[in-house]
């Protein structure tokens, strides 16, 4: 319903979206419902693979894959940070790779405490961003030029700081349990439960909340629908991964930054004031938003999740060596989001893209990896998909400027 | 006339330069609480350099501001905003991805009661309803409080627009072009609005290219020609031939100044 005409313009208290299915199509074809969308594409994904390899959807497999997709989807959702504002950062892989090589060989060559040796190398994270951040918004260098730079700089301090042999070995240490822990299945349901009910009474307060306040709200049984969807997923999720090894640590990990993350971009003033940036910047510096201090504080924010991710993937490997946080990572991280409707011009996205973006593409990455394709085969459906998905943004967008919504 | 008292915001003085481009030159300008005043002049002539460096857009290279008698700096958009200053820009200066509320409280968002230094929430539902009052209060017409605003009509992005400025309770209300690209319905609405202001007993400014609108709603017409002020006329009392003469500097223009005259 684009309003065009003063005439046809409706009450103020009209709803907000028709809900009527064909109105939903709609909006599903033009993008507004990207996550429906990536959601969609996952379950044909898994299909695919399962055709052709019953073990694909198997618990160990599924397993794997949320263990596989842990460090990329964390690094992701600082990427998302960085989206939101409109900008980009290419030294995510780099500072990964180089943080958990400060957390490591503080931990195994200085003897550090292993958790004071992973909050330094998150801090070290968050220094990187710092300093990037206030290069970008000091000299007004394009963020993609000064973190391409520092991708460089961060990749040879890796070197410099692994030292002559190269690698450095965590097996012996406390710091793999970060990726090596699973609870057991009654550990498990409990999460779950606690989980899904906080989720219930956030939602149907929220409701009561906004009835009280005289403001419309969605219907009660749409609400409860969308409980119900999220306590099904859960419950599945819970049983499957308890008949492997049960839920592993590193998977709470990961929704914990989400959820926290999510928060803070929807329901925070500086969550608000991210998306005023990435949509206009000019009107936010006018409403007298710090446009600088926005900027640095989401590179920051950029930078740290990139070296959680780097942390958690050298948990997995149980090492961190001369190509951690290289190959495709990067590129990885950042289309991760792209794919699930997170926009690269900035003021559109959400956190929870990253969890999705990073499922597509563990799942394709999973699923030719146990068909045994080639590399050559490998990497050209894996460029395919990101450039498909890029298209598929560039589409959104242009139907939004079509319709007037920059 | 409207308008009374001491004046409540007054330059002195005004100057400022881009490059070799002398865009304000010695400008003194007032406006009282309960007026309002039309800001004309050719394309360059200085108006919104004059509106942006009240409202803290541009610094001046040279000059004095002035609110209610006391002489104040405004060095940035903040400090015009403590002062009780609000601007509604002729690119309207909304954030299109995000919705009507959002865009009405951006920058002075509610929140949520809670413990201080954590990260507190927005307070939505409140937010949501004082946009309700005030878009009512307004009579504003849009599809929905959540929106999106760009999905909205011209006039419909200007009442936001307008609207928002007057969520901080301010006492000088600025408007850059309020009408431009406006169809006539649209415009009487905005202008109607005007008026509402000036009954709120603020002191308004308005820029605008449209004499017949300017004759319309305003108590006093402060014209600009290349940077300098060429005088101030009373509504009821002037002709518009008398202003296109102020605008253009016609060869009888000085004759026709009044008050203090050019610099």
């Amino acid at each position: 319903m684009r309003i065009g005409d003063p005439d046809f313009a409706a009450p103020a208290d009209a709803p907000a979206e028709s809900t009527s299915p064909l109105d939903l199509l709609r909006r599903f074809l033009q993008g507004d419902l990207a996550s429906l969308r990536v959601i969609l594409a996952i379950a044909v994904i898994w299909i695919v693979f399962e055709v052709q390899n019953e073990r694909f959807l198997s618990a160990v497999n599924l397993t794997n894959l949320f263990l596989q997709i842990t460090a990329v989807g964390l690094i992701s959702v600082g990427v998302v940070m960085a989206l939101l504002i409109g900008e980009i950062d290419l030294s995510i892989g780099a500072v990964s790779g180089f943080a958990a090589a400060v957390m490591a060989v503080l931990n195994v060559k200085h003897g550090w405490n292993p958790w004071l040796a992973v909050v330094a190398g998150i801090g070290t994270g968050a220094i990187i961003g710092f300093v990037q951040g206030s290069l970008f918004t000091r000299f007004s260098i394009p963020s993609f030029v000064v973190t391409l730079a520092g991708s460089l700089v961060w990749q040879g301090a890796l070197l410099k700081v692994l030292g002559s042999t190269g690698t450095v070995n965590l097996t012996n240490s406390e710091i793999i349990k970060l990726a090596n822990t699973f609870y057991s299945p009654v550990v498990g349901w409990i999460v779950m439960a606690v989980g899904v009910g906080l989720f219930a009474l956030i939602t149907l307060s929220g409701h009561r909340r906004r009835l009280a306040a005289g403001v419309t709200s969605e219907p009660l049984g749409l609400l409860l629908a969308r409980v119900g969807v999220v306590a099904v997923v859960a419950i599945v999720a819970i049983a499957i991964l308890n008949s492997d090894r049960g839920l592993p640590l590193a998977l709470i990990i990961l929704f914990a930054f989400v959820i926290g993350f999510q928060f803070l971009t929807t329901r925070t003033v500086f969550g608000r004031h991210l998306f005023a940036v990435g949509g206009n910047a000019e009107a936010a510096r006018r409403a007298g938003i710090s446009v600088t201090r926005i900027r640095v504080v989401a590179l920051t924010l950029c930078s740290s999740m990139a070296a959680v991710g780097g942390i958690l993937a050298a948990a997995r490997l149980e090492s961190v060596n001369q190509s951690s946080g290289g190959s495709n990572l990067l590129l990885e991280a950042i289309a991760g989001p792209v794919i699930a409707g997170t926009s690269l011009f900035g003021g559109r996205g959400s956190v929870w893209s990253a969890l999705l973006g990073a499922t597509v593409i563990g799942s394709i990455s999973n699923g030719m990896y146990l068909l045994a394709l080639e590399s050559s085969v490998k990497y050209m459906i894996t460029g395919g998909v990101l450039l498909a998905a890029v298209v598929v943004d560039a589409i959104a967008r242009s139907r939004r400027q079509a319709e007037g919504r920059v | 006339m409207n308008g009374k008292g001491a004046p409540i915001l007054a330059t002195k003085g005004v100057s400022k330069s881009f490059g070799p481009v002398q865009a304000l030159d010695d400008v003194d300008f007032e406006v009282r609480r309960g007026e309002v005043v039309a800001m004309v002049g050719d394309n360059g002539a200085g108006k919104s350099t004059l509106i942006k460096a009240i409202a803290g857009i541009y610094s001046i290279d040279a000059g004095e501001f002035f609110f209610e008698g006391q002489p104040v700096s405004i060095g940035g958009p903040n400090d015009a905003t403590r002062l009780g200053i609000a601007t509604v820009y002729q690119d309207l200066a909304l954030c299109d991805n995000l919705d009507v509320v959002a865009n009405l409280f951006l920058g002075q968002e509610e929140l949520l009661q809670g413990p201080p230094g954590v990260v507190r929430a927005l307070d939505e539902t409140d937010m949501e309803h004082r946009s309700h009052e005030l878009l009512e209060q307004l009579s504003v017409t849009i599809p929905s409080v959540r929106s999106e605003v760009g999905t909205l009509s011209g006039g419909q992005r200007q009442q936001v627009a307008v609207a928002r400025s007057l969520l901080g309770d301010p006492q000088v209300v600025i408007l850059d072009e309020p009408t431009a690209a406006l169809g006539v319905v649209q415009t009487k609405q905005v202008l109607e609005l005007i008026r509402r202001l000036r009954e709120r007993d603020l002191a308004v400014i308005v820029i605008s290219h449209n004499l017949a609108n300017v004759f319309e709603v305003a108590d006093r017409i402060f014209v600009l020609r290349l940077g300098r002020k060429a005088g101030v006329f009373d509504a009821t009392s002037t002709t518009e031939e008398e202003i296109v003469g102020a605008i253009t500097g016609a060869e009888f223009g000085n004759e026709h100044e009044q008050g203090e005259g050019a610099g």
